[in-house]
């Protein structure tokens, strides 16, 4: 009954083994990362002094278009959706994922859409420029004709997405051990269960949305064109109909993993379990009727803007419940604090950090100072990196030992995490200042008065990309020249099926489920 | 043990230090403070941008202490509970006091925020009873303003150099925030702003007035400030447009209601002047030697300097069977603009000179060589004829 992988490059070609899909998407998604890390760097080297000194503003443009649609289509999404093909069968008892060939169409359509959209760079008119939230007309009358080719890189990107979320959905609720109730569930295949609801209902929008404006520019329609009877913001409420629950489908898998780590190096149970759940729930239905907070200049009138004012305010009190929650379970624990638990407590420090300048975003008088300034670009930066990012980066140290079987030089781990969480606050406190100051985003030049805390920005950014490459290694040499590290718990306090399995996981795992209490 | 209360005491400070730097943070405000002193929003010069910045600092005080509660907690428990000091973890994992408690109160200090927002955004929405109606339009990449039934209207654009930017000269005092003409407006009065757009959404913000409204093509959204005391404020467009972004500012000029007269009247001359001028006759060297210049400001972004355009963006000049062809067509294109591009209509944005101008040099520049030129009266006749 048990065989190995298949030999050659045929086992990553037609993989269906959950943790072969798993290792892809994560390297995939790595890969994108250092590009989508490399575009932030040209956009930080730009913006190190005034003046135009490396590239010319409609390339300025390309990037932070592009630094954005990597980052958050091909890092941040594919590593998350990586580590739920990892991670929820070891942590569920099942065998595998339940849909191993629509597995493996999900992650071989990704290169393809991600080459699409990455090909426009070379082609004349240049890659998409009119920003990762693509307003029209911008990206429909005036944009470059390569817009095709982003719009079919999204809907490509989209449909694997959709898939991915169809898969974990199915395995999550038919292939739990016997024993395993929805209530046993770790908090990560909670959260991932929650946002692969959010991912089916919202990426079809999004692929509306970018139809539209193919039918817009190549078929005469006029969806967001006000001369042929369409509106321009239409666009955008429909757009962030997505985009809003789409920044929780970001987060909601990051806290999950939070929710695992903390537990373990605190040697506590996590406090309220129910209580996260259903703050997760809450966060994801409220996540779907509050979207145009993201447009409180457009001119909406005043009861929307209103309504959606306060409907944002809300999401303050579930948010606030987890990190509450976050932080009574280290009181009274056992804390050490290995690399993983220090990603975990910089995302509690800094998501919460995120979690207050958005708390002053949502109230729509201010947010008439703030939006479309770098105040949002230092917002979201703290939740999209600080809170997603470092938790993946706890994740893969977390759970490194399970893949591979080896342990990571904890120096070196730590060496990383403080140069990013360094790099990282170096770079983009600063930018509330800017904003504050009244510097907008997407600006490929800016006044003088904003030199001096530009430059120190970049300084940060580059410290923390470096970091990532620091990362990159510790991840090799870990593979290639770690310690063995062979006992089935890892961690002292680790608690969780998958802990219940040698290290490394073999390729096949729980093909007999595991009974649980 | 001493060296533990130390401890405790730095941790318990922490959390302090945050406080003090956030107290700095709000005096930091003078509105022209520059560099490192850039800290925090400006307080601003009209009614609405003062109450947008009280409560902007209610909230971050909120912020504040809630963090210091909340770090709080995690920096002593981050102390005390360590494994490394012999703690042994509790096994408490659940409060329904504790849980109900932490949903309640920040209900209620949302509750608290709500009211003053809700007051300052109606406000903030009230644009009836305005003195000055001041219609904005946003193109790429500069903002038109029209006084609205006084016959009164003007380009606003970036006069900072190309080699200023390009850093082949010094950059001077207000890089990139300095135009050729700015919005001149009476203190003490209601300026309502009627704003629109002609190619892509912009929006208009000037972080002194408190006032930031997209600028949408098709649409007209409203807002208005009514500014305090006379000076110059200075802001940018807020929403991306496109490769000039970033230099489209804008410049208030906000000076006493006596100056405002004076200066509406001169304008209203210049205006009649500049109409008087469209009955003249040009030169073939002085239409070149103004349609150089007029081509710089108004074309060269997009179709560049040399007329070579950007391959794949937007089409050359130099050689193209338009500047080459029949006039007729060439007014056509430039005075009318081409649906479904980015090829605006200039007829309302440009004088009949500045447009006769352009394409007499559009036809006899970089080898261009029609030979044939432009007269305003030629561009108003195809006006008149439409």
């Amino acid at each position: 009954m048990a065989h190995g992988p298949a030999k050659g490059i045929g086992r990553w070609l037609f993989a269906t083994n959950h943790k072969d899909i798993g290792t892809m998407y994560l390297w995939f998604s790595f890969s994108m990362f250092l590009l989508g890390g490399a575009f932030a760097m040209i956009i930080r080297a730009e913006l190190f002094a005034p003046g135009m000194q490396l590239i010319k503003p409609e390339f300025f443009n390309q990037m932070t278009t592009m630094h954005g649609l990597i980052m958050v289509f091909g890092a941040i999404m594919p590593s998350f959706v990586g580590l739920a093909n990892w991670m929820i069968p070891l942590q569920i008892g099942a065998p595998d994922m339940a849909l191993p060939r629509m597995n493996n169409l999900s992650f071989w359509i990704l290169p393809f859409g991600f080459a699409l959209l990455a090909s426009t760079l070379f082609m004349e008119g240049g890659a998409p420029n009119f920003g990762w939230t693509f307003y029209a007309p911008l990206s429909t009358t005036y944009a470059p004709d390569t817009v095709n080719f982003f719009i079919f890189g999204v809907h490509i990107i989209g449909a694997s997405s959709i898939m991915g979320s169809i898969n974990i959905i199915a395995t999550v609720l038919n292939l739990r051990a016997p024993g395993m109730t929805m209530m046993k569930l770790p908090l990560f295949v909670w959260t991932w269960l929650i946002t692969a609801f959010l991912l089916v209902a919202v990426m079809p929008v999004l692929a509306g949305a970018v139809t539209m404006m193919l039918m817009d520019i190549n078929f005469g329609t006029s969806f967001f064109d006000a001369a042929g009877g369409g509106d321009p913001v239409l666009f955008q409420h429909i757009f962030w109909f997505f985009g809003h629950p789409e920044v929780y489908i970001i987060i909601l898998p990051a806290f999950g993993v939070i929710s695992e780590i903390i537990p373990t190096f605190s040697r506590k149970p996590l406090f309220g379990y129910s209580s996260m759940v259903y703050a997760t729930s809450a966060i994801a239905f409220l996540s779907f009727i509050v979207w145009a907070h993201h447009m409180f200049t457009t001119g909406m009138p005043i009861a929307g803007e209103l309504y959606f004012m306060y409907a944002t305010m809300l999401i303050a009190v579930p948010t606030g419940v987890k990190v509450f929650n976050w932080i009574t379970t280290m009181f009274k624990g056992s804390l050490t604090f290995e690399t993983p638990m220090l990603f975990a407590i910089a995302v509690v420090i800094l998501f919460t950090f995120g979690g207050f300048t958005g708390l002053m975003l949502a109230v729509a008088p201010a947010d008439i100072q703030y939006h479309d300034s770098y105040f949002v670009v230092g917002h979201f930066h703290y939740v999209m990196v600080a809170g997603a990012v470092f938790s993946m980066s706890g994740a893969v140290y977390y759970w490194l030992p399970k893949w591979t079987g080896k342990m990571y030089d904890e120096t070196m781990g730590k060496m990383q995490f403080w140069i990013a969480f360094v790099g990282f606050n170096i770079a983009f406190i600063p930018q509330h200042f800017l904003g504050l100051a009244g510097m907008p985003r997407r600006y490929a030049d800016y006044a003088l008065q904003f030199s001096d805390w530009n430059m120190v920005s970049s300084i940060g950014a580059f410290m923390y990309g470096a970091a990532q490459l620091m990362f990159l290694y510790n991840v090799i040499s870990t593979i290639v020249s770690g310690k063995p590290s062979t006992e089935e718990k890892t961690w002292e306090g680790a608690q969780g099926l998958e802990w219940t399995l040698p290290s490394p996981a073999p390729f096949h795992t729980f093909s007999t489920p595991p009974k649980v209490k | 043990m001493v060296s533990r209360v130390k401890q405790l005491v730095v941790y318990a400070l922490s959390p302090l230090l945050l406080l003090s730097f956030v107290g700095q943070l709000a005096q930091a405000q003078d509105a022209h403070a520059s560099g490192w002193s850039l800290l925090n929003m400006t307080e601003g010069v009209t009614g609405v941008s003062h109450d947008i910045y009280d409560l902007h600092m209610t909230v971050v005080w909120i912020c504040v202490w809630i963090s210091v509660v909340v770090y709080g907690v995690m920096f002593y428990s981050m102390f005390a509970h360590r494994k490394s000091r012999g703690a042994k973890a509790s096994n408490f994992h659940e409060s329904t006091t504790v849980e109900l408690l932490w949903t309640i109160v920040p209900v209620l200090i949302l509750i608290w925020v709500a009211f003053p927002s809700t007051k300052v955004l109606i406000d903030l929405y009230d644009t009836s009873e305005a003195d000055i109606d001041i219609k904005v339009t946003g193109y790429q990449w500069k903002w038109q303003y029209e006084y609205l039934g006084e016959g009164v209207e003007f380009m606003s654009e970036l006069t900072t150099s190309e080699s200023a930017i390009y850093n082949l000269e010094p950059k001077t005092e207000f890089y990139l925030s300095e135009v050729n003409e700015p919005l001149v407006l009476p203190v003490g009065k209601k300026v309502r702003f009627l704003l629109t757009a002609k190619d892509v959404i912009h929006a208009w913000w000037v972080p002194d007035l408190g006032v930031k409204r997209d600028a949408v093509p098709g649409f007209i959204n409203e807002t208005w400030a009514k500014i305090d005391e006379p000076g110059i404020y200075r802001g940018f467009c807020a929403e991306l447009c496109g490769k000039g972004h970033a230099f489209m500012p804008i410049v208030v000029n906000a000076v006493s209601e006596e100056e405002y007269k004076v200066w509406l009247a001169d304008k209203k001359e210049a205006a009649a002047a500049i109409r008087e001028m469209a009955k003249q006759t040009f030169t073939f060297e002085e239409l070149m030697a103004k349609g150089e210049d007029a081509y710089n400001r108004s074309c060269a972004s997009c179709h560049s300097g040399d007329g070579e355009g950007i391959p794949g963006a937007f089409p050359a000049l130099k050689g193209s069977a338009i500047a080459l062809g029949p006039v007729a067509k060439h007014l056509e294109v430039v005075v009318n603009g081409v649906g479904g591009t980015a090829m605006q209509a200039f007829g309302g944005q440009l004088s009949e000179v500045d447009l006769a101008a352009i394409i007499t040099y559009e036809r006899n520049a970089w080898g261009n060589d029609v030979g044939d030129m432009v007269q305003p009266i030629d561009v108003l006749k195809f006006k008149q004829g439409q």
